[in-house]
């Protein structure tokens, strides 16, 4: 055999005594064994992903008592009485506060931490590797730690704010801090790993662009906006997308971070209870109305779905704006 | 050349199979019992205190191993998982635990566990109080959901090692003399926080507030958010006021210490000695010991409740339908809610037994805990268990309760007013309801 390429037709069959059957054979599989090969992922996702959307959707149209038997149909109300729901709003508001206090310092600074792990460093694989650990360990783990740090009386955070003299802050039951707090856990988590696949797409930038740019006498700070971001766009996109359906399906931190009775909640005044952990709440305990908790989870996927789609007309129109600088480093 | 597509054809089933293989590999798993002894799983929450009789009854029955999940996690974890597990028809342990503010909900779908009474059951009746039995009975009283495991007789643990730094009397006797009503409690919360001692009165508005709802609700009404007819009363049962008013008093005064029951702050504020008293029902006693931890043994003591008794928390045991070894499960059940079953319990981790001869017993009468230096948790427990008048919980007991708790933690951490935390837990508690 001589090489052959992937996402293309087998070489025809040799031709022999036994062509007949074999032929009739392998010119089905010519035809159809390509689909066998990318069917595991369709029937994972159709059994994980489509076949729950679906009943999702179909218990959202429910009055449906998560350990009842009887679920009376009943159209659209669980949509409009959550549509007139305040905390249901209180948890949108929630959850893009987090979400927007999170994701913009993270992909910034994975973007510096990048820039600075692309430069000729000493050890830099070990380094490479040691901004993936935080996302390494335990989502649950970070947010228990994190919740102690942030801890009104015996945390640290507040320990050594006394230190140097500022009062001690409700972490907790602040609305403001708490998105703060969490938004930390997140950032800690996360900047790592988006740090390292913008790394990935800097280390496919053509160095000669850097070498006109020096020559054009662009410094580091110039080359970095004029060059690296420009170039890096698809995968800040693709950063932008990923951060945006982690950030608004948020759940771990926020509900491990409030600890005691009905964590779901958020706080006393739902201070930080997101859009999932209200989904959970209404869904499972307390009121194990799984219908409600159904509609939540739908238009959670319609509020991502439409954010994902306002990132990248913004991140479109960021680039389109600066035509000059984008075209003159791809010639 | 000949062989290539004959590979290629077996590749392809290697993947098609695969693929089948992948999809329906979440469906097995199940424990396929050869002759080896079976699995009983035993759900619960808090500390129970079964680890003995679990060795006791496995060395009578040699076909039976029992594992127990869920120690210490808090009712909050708990049920929601219990729900789950029923709901999905797997998943749920062959015994499991309910507390007592949940077993409305449960009994309200009777399809999801066994009907005790077609297991000999109703032979077991005089083994419990009255009411305590009718709990664990559905409304039309023809299903046995659950046999009753313990009450929840209240009194108030106290650190002895902070009454003295306070200059208050430290013996129990003297101490429960202190305070008759609240009222006094709440003056000598005041004397206790003039002498800066550098701990709280008490750990959290919240617990008092259950614990003055339940004992005055006991002694009037009998009913707390829900009346007997299942109709909310939140704005208009005077025992829920009547502890709103006087738990608003506790915080006007700054006595609690702020630590959200159950939160890690809490069990910190534990370790620290950050608080001199807790309202403890009986199984409050064992969660005590695990979160101050073995150093602070013998800096504790237990008086009486201000007030005149109550009963907060007790559970019972029920098997669920799902369970594969219903018969074992319903005798292991039979035999933790037995009398010795309660008692092996009360000795272990507190919780107060719900069966008379259990609460007869001198084993009971005159148990004492070195943990709590050496005070007569039997008597001072059990005197007023046969006579607690029982709380009827209504269907979104636990919704309700949560939404006027959080009221509560509001007006004591500044978010709200008096006033306004209590139109929040009216309007939220009707929400709650109507979900």
């Amino acid at each position: 055999m001589t090489v052959q390429l992937d996402a293309r037709p087998p070489a025809a069959p040799a031709t022999g005594p036994r062509r007949r059957s074999t032929g009739r054979l392998s010119r089905l599989d010519t035809r159809y064994s390509p689909y066998l090969y990318i069917a595991p992922f369709f029937l994972l996702f159709a059994v994980f992903g489509a076949y729950p959307l679906v009943y999702t959707f179909w218990v959202s149209l429910h009055d449906w008592d998560l350990l009842g038997t009887d679920h009376p149909f009943v159209g659209a109300e669980n949509y409009t009485r959550l549509l007139a729901d305040a905390d249901f709003w209180h948890a949108l508001v929630n959850t893009m506060g987090i979400f927007v206090i999170s994701t913009v310092p993270q992909l910034l600074a994975a973007l510096w931490l990048a820039n600075l792990l692309n430069r000729g460093l000493r050890g830099r694989t070990g380094w490479r590797m040691a901004v993936l650990v935080p996302n390494v360990t335990s989502t649950a783990a970070v947010a228990i730690v994190f919740g102690v740090l942030f801890g009104r009386e015996f945390g640290m955070i507040n320990w050594m704010l006394d230190l140097v003299g500022v009062d001690a802050i409700e972490w907790k039951s602040n609305r403001l801090a708490s998105w703060v707090a969490i938004s930390t856990m997140v950032d800690w988590r996360w900047t790592g790993y988006n740090a390292l696949i913008l790394l990935a797409a800097m280390q496919a930038i053509p160095r000669d662009l850097y070498e006109a740019a020096a020559i054009d006498g662009a410094g580091r700070a110039r080359q970095f906006w004029s060059v690296t971001v420009p170039m890096l766009k698809p995968t800040i996109l693709f950063c932008t997308i990923i951060a945006t359906i982690g950030g608004l399906q948020l759940f771990t931190e926020p509900r491990m971070f409030n600890s005691g009775t009905n964590p779901i909640r958020g706080g006393p005044l739902r201070e930080s209870q997101t859009l999932t952990m209200y989904m959970f709440e209404n869904a499972f305990a307390p009121h194990y109305n799984f219908g409600y908790g159904s509609a939540v989870a739908w238009l959670l996927f319609a509020l991502i779905a439409v954010v994902a789609a306002v990132n990248v007309l913004v991140l479109r129109r960021l680039g389109g704006s600066r035509p000059g600088a984008r075209k003159g480093v791809t010639r | 050349m000949a062989v290539f597509p004959r590979r290629r054809l077996a590749a392809v089933a290697l993947v098609a199979a695969t693929a089948l293989l992948v999809t329906a590999g979440c469906g097995g798993g199940d424990d396929a019992e050869g002759d080896g002894p079976i699995t009983l799983t035993v759900d619960v929450f808090g500390q129970f205190g079964y680890e003995q009789l679990y060795q006791d009854y496995m060395a009578a029955n040699p076909g039976v191993k029992i594992v127990e999940r869920g120690t210490g996690t808090n009712l909050d974890e708990y049920s929601p998982k219990l729900t789950q597990w029923l709901a999905a028809g797997r998943g749920a342990g062959d015994v499991v635990a309910i507390e007592e503010g949940l077993m409305v909900e449960y009994k309200a779908n009777p399809n999801n566990f066994v009907n005790l009474l077609d297991h000999g059951a109703a032979d077991l009746k005089g083994n419990f109080l009255e009411w305590k039995w009718n709990a664990g009975l559905t409304a039309d009283g023809k299903q046995l959901i659950g046999l009753g495991t313990d009450v929840g007789g209240i009194a108030m643990c106290y650190r002895k090692d902070l009454f003295e730094k306070a200059g208050l009397p430290t013996e129990r006797e003297a101490v429960s003399k202190l305070w008759p009503t609240w009222q006094d409690y709440i003056a000598t919360g005041e004397k206790f926080v003039a002498a800066k001692t550098g701990a709280s009165f008490l750990d959290a508005a919240t617990n008092t507030f259950n614990t003055i709802l339940l004992q005055t609700a006991g002694n009037t009404t009998g009913y707390s958010y829900y009346d007997t007819s299942d109709n909310l009363v939140v704005d208009s049962n005077p025992a829920i006021r009547q502890a709103w008013d006087t738990t608003m008093d506790i915080v006007d005064s700054g006595l609690s210490g702020k630590y959200g029951s159950w939160s890690e702050e809490w069990v910190s504020a534990f370790k620290q000695s950050k608080f001199a008293t807790i309202a403890c029902p009986a199984w409050m006693t064992g969660v005590i010991e695990s979160n101050a931890g073995t150093g602070a043994q013998g800096k504790w003591d237990i008086a009486k409740v201000p007030g005149n008794g109550g009963n907060w928390g007790g559970s019972h045991l029920a098997v669920p339908k799902q369970s594969k070894h219903q018969a074992e499960a319903i005798e292991l059940a039979k035999f933790l809610t037995s009398a010795k079953g309660q008692i092996g319990a009360f000795k272990a981790k507190g919780p107060l037994p719900s069966s008379p001869q259990a609460l007869d017993d001198p084993a009971i009468s005159g148990a004492t805990n070195t943990y709590f230096s050496g005070a007569p948790i039997g008597s001072i427990f059990g005197a007023g268990a046969k006579s607690l008048k029982p709380v009827y919980m209504g269907p979104k007991n636990q919704a309700v309760r949560t939404e006027v708790e959080n009221a509560v933690r509001t007006v004591e951490l500044g978010q709200r007013s008096p006033a306004q935390g209590w139109t929040d837990a009216v309007t939220n508690a009707k929400k709650a309801a109507a979900k």
